[in-house]
């Protein structure tokens, strides 16, 4: 049966399909666009809206540290999958390490940045409107940058072990594209929370 | 695999231990094992949202009836509807899509088995959770209730202080588990369609189903998640103290609405693109011609899922959105109908010239083309926002809703039981109980939701528990309910039919319907590989190629 | 099936009162009327064609004994009958819309004139308020208005809010409905062009007696709305006989909830009882207003509405009997 479909047409030219990791991941991301774009309307929405309590422009300071921190992560974990692609394993496992103590300092500084704002002034989620947006978008984001970290630990672990090679650098390159994404979420929630909305 | 062909399990398989069994099928990654198990959850719970459909009927049969309390009626109609949408069309659709969409793009399973798997346990995980609350909820009026806040939980009556208890967290957090199945799922779905397609199946090769099925997939990540993050919000407000939907800290009950239609609208169009994908498949086999338009219905296909992204708030034109808003959402709504309208005439071109046999699947397909057509009608009217004013949150909604979800979604989707059982079984369902099944259905579902529009015309609003007598309602909603009955009997011989044609339906072989997609080349039922050598395409339709070998659709595409 | 409901609604529409929606009796009702018309005209037109098609289809083209085995012609399609097929649906959508636009515009953006009567209708769990601002009054659940002439147009606008969640006012012969959302007023209109009285009831699921908060409007002649705007103006009546009852209001948890002017009592969470006689119905809709459904829906609420938020009251019979004297004086 498949053999005559074979007969009646000349083999199709060797023709590649997409990884199916990176679609998947793709995918993925759409998804979680949606989820967090429906948190930034809301954000949006609400700028200005609070009955009470402290505003943005009483409150908030501007996480250029911090920000600088985890957009270099994109850079570290570029140049990491780079390098395993190339089979430079020691390359590979330092720039590795180095996107995960970056997007570590990051969540070192959000968590300091809420301490701030629960300890000194009084911002909770249930304070006002802009607490409630600004603790569940930011959040959002720190979660997923968290689960990002844990997936890069987890590789971490196996690489130390020496069980990350050469053929593997397509499913860390789906990793990295979704550090990526939390990056690029990290750029629209700065601009959103820190630009526009104060 | 321990066996070659994969068989639902029973007494027919000799020597093997049914708790050995019950293992392979709880622990399976096979897409058409997962396929089945999703398709029986659904039909489990396609009787059980029946069942609170025949309670919220009898109810109604007549003015001022105490058959059931106010809150056990408001807890029945919000259950039927998010079992319905959530736990019976949602996952027979992902089961058919797991079943098919590998077999017919000639892979051997879904691009992410594993994914598969627990993509369904956290779906099915999602419906035993939400079946709990009517044990474990506390709700408004004592222990033990289901969620009471209607399938859409709009705000401030989903809030704390508004429902107390846990009834409403059952409706957030099944939702939201089962969501993330469907995420899953549509991923993979994507995956496999746009990667593990054999040679020669170019996208412009594939069958409609798995375009279609490639559109769904695209519109639950971005529908489905809207609702996730809106229901994560809830229980933000819920049990954090948040603000989002709180109208008293200045928070908007309009943007729960908002954020709610964003995900409803397009989430009737992820339940009726697989629809019409069942018929792009069986019509053109059963009028013995080629899908008329291939091109055209993918445009349309596509065109659909793009448009009906801007149509959510027509669900919302009572709410005093300003005039612009409401005309932008009219003209959406009804420019939504043009490619709608297209498919159908394309269908109606498919049998044009053709030579139809009407087996039961293409009954259903035919019941289908009309209702869906009146449906869409319907649905044109609502679109013209005075007249929603009046029709709006009335019985005349109830009706075009089940116009669109009955009379086509689920009409259709019986005609795939009864094509893609033999392929998934290895028996043909009984022509005889389907006729029967068919026309009872028919005849119920007209009488149903023919008359069921008229009280919505005469002023019935919806999710009422009883109404005032003399209002001209009383006997349209006996004669609704009754058409409820007799569809109660129909689905009863359609569960026979199932059941009874497993051990006596006769033998299909690999292709009963003489049709033309990679599935029929396989055996019924195929083996776990699917196929023995990979297949090769060279058209849209390769078994008509090989069947027709002077002529084949290679020469024309 | 259209057809059908066409002619079964003029007989309904005669009986008084209606709540079909093609027996308008105010302007923007009947404009919904006209517009509806026009759009089932063109969708049964569209209808009658592709069913014909589809009839025609399938009784021409099934396949015969005859013919059964060989393969009918293998067409693929048309571009010109696609295009053909799209061009009209586009031209039939811009009429159709236009013909939307016209309408939404003339309602939703119409004007308040200088001699419109102003309510503002607040939605509860599971009653209306009313409240009219220029005229001093406050009532609830049964709401008059006075009759609009087309030469000199009194049309009422109704501003909407809600105390609680989302309710819908609906009287299908006034107008199309509108939500009430706690938070987002919105406005409506109507014109009633004849005296009479009007019903429907919410139509936005609020709660557990959602079904049983009714509406009832009663369109007045100017005299008989003045008349009845000068009595709901008008103190509380102070009847000696009836003092214990009175003491029993103002002594009991009944001041929380309801005000009667003239009481200590100015509680806002239930309906205002000054004028209470003054209504044809209790519990917005849910009984009628006697002296033995004011009794038993004092006594066991549950009785007559299940669910809604009015307290079993608990009184003894000499209080009861008592309060209900008292209430049954309140014209």
């Amino acid at each position: 049966m498949t053999a005559a479909a074979t007969s009646l047409v000349e083999m199709p030219q060797p023709r590649s399909l997409p990884y199916r990791g990176k679609v998947g991941m793709a995918s993925l991301i759409i998804a979680e666009s949606a989820i967090f774009t429906i948190f930034v309307v809301a954000y949006l929405f609400y700028i200005g809206k609070s009955l009470t309590g402290p505003t943005p422009g009483e409150v908030l300071e501007t996480p250029i540290f911090f920000t600088i921190c985890l957009l270099s992560s994109s850079l570290t974990i570029h140049y990491a999958s780079r390098s395993l692609e190339r089979g430079r394993r020691s390359a590979f496992l330092s720039l590795w390490s180095l996107t995960i103590i970056l997007g570590a300092l990051f969540m070192c500084g959000t968590g300091r940045e809420w301490h701030r704002l629960i300890y000194e002034h009084g911002l909770t989620i249930s304070t006002n409107l802009f607490g409630t947006t600004y603790y569940s978008l930011v959040g959002l984001h720190a979660f997923h940058v968290t689960a990002g970290l844990i997936m890069l630990t987890v590789v971490l672990i196996f690489g130390l072990a020496g069980r990350v090679h050469k053929d593997h650098f397509r499913r860390v390159d789906v990793l990295a594209l979704y550090w990526h994404f939390v990056d690029a979420v990290w750029v629209v929630v700065f601009t959103v929370v820190y630009i526009v909305g104060r | 695999m321990s066996s070659n062909a994969i068989t639902i399990p029973g007494i027919r398989v000799e020597g093997k231990p049914w708790l050995e069994t019950l293992h392979e099928w709880v622990t399976t990654v096979d897409h058409k094992r997962l396929g089945i198990l999703y398709i029986i959850y659904g039909l489990g719970f396609l009787v059980v949202g029946g069942v609170e459909a025949l309670i919220i009927r009898i109810q109604l049969m007549h003015s001022h009836s105490d058959f059931v309390s106010p809150q056990v009626f408001n807890r029945m109609f919000t259950m039927h509807g998010t079992t319905m949408i959530f736990f019976m069309v949602m996952p027979v659709l992902f089961g058919f899509a797991n079943y098919l969409v590998p077999l017919m793009i000639g892979a051997r399973d879904m691009a992410f088995p594993r994914l598969n798997a627990f993509s369904f346990w956290l779906s099915a995980f999602g419906g035993v959770l939400l079946y709990f609350s009517f044990l474990g909820g506390s709700g408004l009026y004592g222990a033990g209730n289901a969620p009471d806040v209607g399938w859409w939980a709009y705000a401030p009556l989903g809030a704390r202080a508004f429902s107390p208890g846990h009834s409403t967290d059952y409706w957030t957090l099944s939702l939201l588990v089962s969501g993330f199945g469907s995420i899953g799922t549509a991923i993979n779905i994507i995956a496999t369609v746009l990667c593990m397609r054999s040679p020669g199946m170019k996208l412009g090769r594939m069958p409609l189903l798995v375009w279609l099925y490639l559109v769904m997939g695209g519109m639950v990540l971005i529908a489905i998640t809207p609702l996730s993050a809106a229901q994560i919000m809830l229980l933000i407000d819920r049990y954090l103290g948040g603000h989002f939907f709180d109208t008293q800290a200045g928070g908007s009950a309009v943007l729960w609405m908002h954020f709610f239609w964003i995900f409803g609208h397009p989430e009737v169009y992820v339940l009726v693109i697989p629809a019409f994908g069942f018929l792009s498949e069986i019509i053109p086999v059963f009028s013995r011609k080629p899908i008329f338009g291939y091109p055209v219905m993918v445009a349309a296909s596509v065109a659909i899922g793009f448009v009906s992204l801007s149509v959510w708030a027509h669900h919302m034109f009572t709410v005093g959105m300003n005039s612009y808003a409401n005309s932008f959402f009219a003209i959406t709504t009804m420019a939504v109908g043009i490619p709608t309208g297209i498919k159908i005439f394309n269908w109606i071109g498919t049998m044009w010239g053709g030579r139809i046999h009407f087996k039961v699947p293409m009954l259903f397909c035919t019941g289908f083309l009309f209702q869906f057509l009146i449906a869409g009608l319907t649905g044109i009217i609502q679109a013209s926002v005075p007249v929603d004013w009046q029709l709006s949150l009335s019985y005349f909604v109830v009706a075009h809703f089940h116009y669109v979800i009955v009379g086509g979604i689920l009409f259709a989707t019986f005609g795939a039981f009864y094509y893609w059982y033999p392929k998934m079984t290895g028996r043909m369902l009984s022509e005889r109980l389907g006729k029967w099944h068919f026309w009872l259905f028919l005849i119920g579902f007209h009488m149903t939701f023919d008359v069921m529009h008229i009280p919505g015309l005469l002023g019935m609003p919806r999710r009422i528990y009883t109404y005032e007598p003399g209002r001209g309602w009383d006997t349209l909603n006996l004669i609704v309910s009754i058409g409820a009955f007799i569809q109660a009997i129909a689905i009863l011989v359609f569960v026979w039919n199932l059941i009874v044609s497993y051990f006596k339906g006769a033998k299909a072989g690999n292709d009963p319907w003489d049709a033309w997609t990679l599935e029929w080349s396989t055996s019924s039922p195929p083996p776990a590989y699917n196929f023995a050598t990979v297949p090769v395409v060279a058209s849209r339709r390769p078994l008509w190629d090989l069947k027709h070998p002077e002529d084949p659709d290679s020469r024309y595409e | 099936m259209f057809a059908l409901s066409c002619l079964l609604l003029p007989p309904q529409a005669l009986a008084e009162p209606s709540t079909s929606i093609f027996a308008p009796e105010s302007t923007p009702a009947k404009s919904i009327v006209n517009l509806s018309v026009f759009v089932l005209i063109i969708t049964g037109i569209i209808f009658a064609v592709v069913c014909t098609l589809l009839v025609y289809s399938i009784s021409k083209f099934r396949a015969k004994s005859v013919n059964a085995d060989r393969e009918p012609a293998q067409v693929y399609g048309s571009n010109q009958i696609e295009m053909a097929w799209t061009i009209i649906p586009v031209l039939i959508v811009v009429v159709l819309f236009l013909a939307t636009a016209r309408v939404i515009h003339a309602v939703q953006d119409a004007p308040m004139p200088g001699t419109a009567v102003q309510v503002d209708v607040i939605g509860h769990q599971f009653w209306w308020e009313y409240r009219y601002p220029r005229l001093g009054i406050v009532t609830a659940n049964e709401l008059h208005i006075p009759v609009s002439d087309a030469t000199h147009p009194t049309p009422t606008f109704l501003h909407l809010l809600s105390a609680d969640t989302d309710h819908s006012f609906w009287i299908p012969q006034l107008a199309g409905k509108t939500d009430l959302v706690p938070n987002h007023p919105n406005s409506m209109w109507m014109d009633p062009q004849r005296t009479g009285v009007f019903l429907g009831q919410c139509a936005q699921y609020c709660g557990t007696q959602h079904a049983k908060m009714l509406l009832r409007v009663s369109v007045d002649s100017p005299e008989d709305f003045a008349e009845w705007v000068r009595e709901q103006r008008r103190p509380a009546v102070t009847d000696e006989r009836v003092a214990a009852g009175k003491q029993v209001f103002e002594h009991t948890a009944c001041i929380n909830c309801h005000a009667i002017a003239g009481t200590p009592g100015n509680g806002r969470f239930g309906p205002d009882l000054t004028h209470l006689m003054s209504r044809a119905t209790i519990a917005a809709g849910a009984a009628e207003n006697t002296k033995d459904n004011l009794r038993l829906w004092i006594q066991d609420p549950e009785a007559i509405k299940r669910g809604s938020l009015m307290p079993a009251m608990q009184l003894s019979k000499s209080d009861l009997d008592a309060l209900v004297d008292y209430l049954e004086t309140l014209r």
